[in-house]
């Protein structure tokens, strides 16, 4: 929303400096909107002729054999393993990475907030293959027994139950690690909307008698709301795009299995660097047509935050 | 309320940092001049008439499982001719196949010879010129287990088919103990490691197990992995790390990775010779017994995995180059290309394979390939 | 909350069947519930909500800080037995056998230096222009659009932007695959890091202070550059500080556009270049222990370059943005 609509310079600028400037950035937006579509072109016409010649239904075949004879892949399993990697990765991080925003910029001492943001922006530099290392060799043996233990005591659910006695390798290690390849994505962009409440918002609470959490829960939320759907849809676009790690963890069983302590799933960017290497050319084609699936759904999960961001204008700052 | 980082603390914070990393390291450091382990053997290449020094550089991708190999006779040949650079990057076959389709590198590393459109669009590629899958670097598949105690295992090809289908699935199954009546094995469920990118690997292993056993393995024999059970790891490395770290374990690996692995060892494959361990030797058994198909120096391998040859490791591999026999362009430079083949071609260069733990060519495949080679010698010279 | 640590403590000590986090768990569980009876009890309903809350705002750092400073060490202790400055600015890979030990990452640090400066030096002026026009310009359907396809960047698979470069840059166009290729790929996935948090920095800026420079007759452009985009620089940073984080250890856009260079290619136009995602990601394939080494030493050493970029742009950020109040 933009409510800088002109009220005294209508229609064209007449300083060359405020049309000049607007066509820069006008320009840089068509840049990137260009760019954009020339991805999009490239994916939808680099993926047709896998799409059809595939025998056998897209949507449900839990197979990838798309450079066989005749050629058969299907996306289920694929959406399935991005989906639940991305969920799991998404309950464990956001509240914790806000959580930690908070703490940084409402509870903590100087010092140590000044630490720990330092701490959690270092980690978005460690590479994601050192993730993938580090999560299947030291992290792994660590949580095996904390996933034993849920398919012990939380076994009735069914997405805990466990019939192999195996828990290495599993979506629900590999969305743990996810979780903490985002967090720092969420956790430092949530950290920058809080400093940005206006300091009137937070005195005035306190003045009148709130404790911490409720001037958090009056004056800080729902000004950050907008900024923290935005931490939480970066963080989401990198865990459903996030290649490296994902096919180091992952079993990669091509099948789905609703039982996320148990070794297997793939997700579609994880299956892209599985596959692509060794694909020959409609396989590399069925990989392409993969890639046009994830932007799909990211789009899909973008607009819907988009739209819950839009109901809640009402603090933008910019208005 | 927000903390300030003004400039100066900022600045020697970082400074700080960077002093206290730059100082450890220099505590860690110690020697650190290190020899180049290439030099003896550039010598001895160079002396024995094997490298010819052309100056420049290529670029090559392809296969992944003849990567240590190609490492090698870069290092060796890079040593001797100090102006020459060639970069290989495993890739993966097929986008190694395509870099070169598609005009991108001087030649490819395959684990399937090309054939059929794919030959076709090489031959375009190569402006109408004849392009050859020349074999250059044998191999083996080693089938690797992690057991406490067990020096040694003897596997058939239909126990192997058994496990990884996951039809047998404890250790002291009647099929394992009936090989191995001399050693006690676990009453524990086996953990079958495969791989889980596609790979050039997987498709000769179960080429293997479908000639062997095909009773028993009845599952596709593509770059992919489709028989039920297990866990995928992406690439060998990762295999034979998973391998090494469960115990219990069994996994295939291309046989270099299995050298240096601790915890991990080989198994005999006994297919009614008697069992064999892989090695090079007993693998370079196996490829001079198997017949070639040569085609005006389009050499592709039919190798024998029914082999009951004494001494004999059955699953043994090749890795294919392919390159242009005349017709690559100047800027690809088809002399360093031609000249780095004859030397990997040599008896130089294949004697160092068997130390890194591939398989040297040998006999008629041999001279069939040094042929081939001296025709890309010949079509290079412009 | 005496009570409630020594009740934690009990429940630890008498034990659960698995080792691992479950006691520590429960015990966390108990002090919470402990605790905040006991608050209610005492102080009323708006204090144990208070106080329940601060517990779980505490409990989230430190469940955060765990894991980070737990590879953060994994990262120091593996990657310093090899780390040294020959290591770091003399040796590359060339000739140097996967067995041995020896060789270095010089090759790698100009690439990935160059890379990441490439795609950053793109990025941002297009990322942050494009912020500026969603933010403060845009109303139409181009404005819309823009957010939607921005919107779809930021979920692009890495391995997509680099064969999206590779197919069009390199393929179609016929470039050669170089260290510029590398950087463009890389840019893909930068820009809409940075659109998306420099849009939402700007937001933020409070609108009383564009008014109040617009009602003294300042042109909206200056408005723009002088006033509300110092507002949001610190922000703006940390989100570009984000991108080049995350993009710096990015391997399989690299994979397709760069060769697997062995030696030092100054040259970012033109021929292979190495980078650090790159030789980490060869390392670990080449299975040996020298090898693996040499990995965890490059992932130190890109961590060490990423410091040095936060250090900057921190300087930066403290440069530009307004005096405290």
């Amino acid at each position: 929303m933009n409510l800088m609509a002109p009220p005294l310079i209508t229609g064209t600028s007449v300083r060359p400096g405020d049309r000049n400037f607007r066509l820069f950035t006008t320009g840089a937006g068509v840049a990137v909107l260009a760019v954009l579509a020339a991805i999009a072109a490239f994916l939808v016409w680099k993926s047709i002729p896998a799409l059809q010649n595939n025998t056998g239904n897209i949507f449900t075949n839990e197979q990838w054999l798309p450079d066989a004879d005749p050629p058969q892949w299907g996306i289920a399993v694929l959406i399935f393993g991005t989906i639940w990697t991305s969920v799991i990765a998404m309950t464990l991080a956001v509240p914790v990475g806000i959580g930690t925003a908070l703490y940084i910029t409402f509870y903590a001492p100087r010092r140590i907030a000044r630490t720990l943001g330092f701490i959690v922006d270092l980690l978005a530099a460690v590479p994601s293959i050192i993730f993938g290392l580090w999560g299947l060799y030291y992290f792994m043996p660590e949580i095996v027994p904390t996933a034993q233990w849920l398919s012990t005591y939380l076994g009735w659910l069914p997405i805990f139950s466990n019939d192999l006695d195996l828990y290495t390798k599993s979506i629900l290690i590999a969305g743990f690690v996810l979780a903490m390849m985002i967090l720092p994505t969420v956790s430092a962009i949530s950290r920058e909307v809080f400093w940005q409440v206006p300091k009137g918002h937070i005195e005035a609470s306190l003045a009148l008698g709130a404790t911490r959490w409720e001037m958090i829960r009056m004056a800080v939320l729902p000004f950050s709301k907008p900024g923290m759907i935005s931490a939480a849809m970066l963080g989401l676009g990198r865990a459903l795009g996030e290649t490296i790690a994902v096919a180091l963890i992952l079993s990669a069983v091509f099948e789905i299995n609703w039982q996320i302590t148990e070794p297997g799933g793939n997700s579609i960017a994880a299956n892209i660097a599985l596959k692509w290497g060794e694909a020959a050319d409609n396989g590399r084609s069925a990989l392409i047509a993969t890639g046009m699936v994830l932007f799909f759904i990211t789009l899909v999960v973008n607009m819907t935050a988009r739209w819950v961001v839009n109901r809640r204008r009402d603090f933008s700052g910019a208005n | 309320m927000r903390p300030r980082v003004t400039p100066r603390f900022a600045a020697t914070r970082g400074f700080v940092v960077v002093l206290a990393a730059t100082s450890v390291s220099l505590v860690a450091c110690g020697d650190s001049t290190s020899v180049n382990p290439a030099i003896p053997a550039a010598e001895a290449a160079m002396a024995a008439g094997d490298i010819t020094c052309i100056d420049g550089k290529i670029q090559a991708a392809g296969s992944s499982a003849q990567a240590n190999a190609i490492t090698e006779w870069v290092n060796v040949y890079q040593t001797a001719c100090p102006q020459s650079t060639i970069d290989y990057q495993p890739v993966g076959s097929g986008a190694g196949v395509e870099a070169f389709l598609s005009a991108q590198t001087s030649f490819g590393g395959t684990d399937k010879p090309v054939v059929e459109e794919d030959l076709a669009a090489a031959t375009d590629r190569c402006g109408g010129n004849p392009a050859l899958n020349i074999p250059l670097v044998g191999g083996a598949i080693a089938v690797a287990y992690h057991l406490e105690g067990i020096e040694e295992l003897t596997l058939d090809p239909a126990t192997i088919a058994g496990i990884f289908s996951s039809d047998i699935t404890r250790w002291n199954d009647p099929a394992i103990v009936a090989l191995n009546s001399t050693v006690v094995l676990p009453d524990a469920a086996i953990a079958q490691f495969h791989r889980s990118d596609s790979s050039g690997t997987t498709a000769n292993f179960s080429d293997y197990l479908e000639s062997t056993a095909p009773n028993a393995w009845d599952y596709d024999t593509g770059k992919e992995w489709t028989a039920p059970g297990g866990q995928g790891a992406k690439g060998s490395d990762q295999v034979i790390a998973s391998v090494a770290q469960t115990p219990n374990s069994i996994g295939y690996v291309e046989l270099s990775y299995i050298l240096d692995a601790i915890n991990a060892k080989p198994v005999s494959i006994d297919q009614g010779a008697g069992p064999v361990l892989p090695t090079a030797e007993n693998a370079s058994v196996t490829l001079a017994s198997s017949p070639t198909l040569n085609e005006d120096g389009n050499i592709i391998l039919d190798i024998d995995y029914t082999t009951q040859v004494t001494g004999a490791y059955p699953i043994s591999i090749v890795t294919y180059e392919i390159v242009c026999s005349a017709g690559l362009d100047a800027r690809k430079n088809p002399e360093l290309v031609a000249a780095f083949l004859a030397f990997a071609a040599s008896d130089s260069g294949q004697k160092l394979l068997g130390d890194i733990g591939y398989v040297p060519l040998s006999g008629d495949l041999l001279t069939g390939v040094r042929q081939s080679v001296d025709t890309v010698l010949a079509g290079a010279v412009r | 909350m005496v009570v409630g640590v020594a009740v934690g403590l009990l429940v630890q000590l008498t034990g659960v069947t698995f080792v691992g986090l479950a006691p520590v768990v429960m015990a966390v569980i108990v002090f919470l519930i402990t605790y905040t009876g006991w608050t209610l009890a005492v102080e009323g309903r708006r204090h144990a909500t208070d106080r329940f809350a601060t517990a779980l705002i505490y409990s989230a750092a430190t469940l955060a800080l765990v894991p980070l400073i737990w590879i953060l060490v994994t990262v120091v202790v593996q990657g310093i037995t090899v780390l040294s400055p020959q290591f770091l600015f003399v040796d590359t890979m060339r000739n140097v056998n996967p067995r041995a030990a020896g060789g270095g990452v010089a090759h790698a640090v100009v690439g990935t230096i160059q890379q990441v400066g490439i795609a950053t030096l793109i990025s941002v002026p297009i990322g942050l222009l494009t912020a500026i026009y969603l933010s403060e310009y845009g109303r139409g359907r181009l404005a819309r659009s823009i957010n939607f396809f921005v919107d779809v960047m930021t979920g692009i698979p890495s391995i997509v932007a680099g064969m999206f470069i590779y197919t069009f840059w390199i393929l179609t166009l016929g470039f050669p695959q170089s260290g510029l290729a590398a950087g463009l790929a890389l840019t893909i996935l930068m820009v809409p890091v940075v659109v998306r948090s420099a849009e939402e920095m700007l937001r933020i800026v409070p609108s009383e202070l564009r008014e109040g420079a617009l009602a003294l007759g300042i042109p909206k452009y200056r408005v723009i550059m002088k006033v509300v985009l110092p507002t949001a620089i610190s922000g703006i940073i940390t989100g570009v500080m984000l991108a080049i984080a995350r993009v710096t250890g990015e391997t399989a856009p690299l994979l397709l556009t760069t060769f697997l260079a062995q030696d030092i290619n100054w040259n970012a136009f033109s021929d292979s270049q190495a980078s650090l995602p790159t030789f980490i990601w060869d390392q670990i394939a080449r299975g040996t222990q020298s090898s693996l080494d040499r990995a965890w030493a490059g992932a130190l050493t890109l961590i060490l370059i990423v410091l040095v970029f936060y250090a900057t742009a921190r300087i930066l950020a403290a440069r530009y943005a307004p005096k405290e109040r």
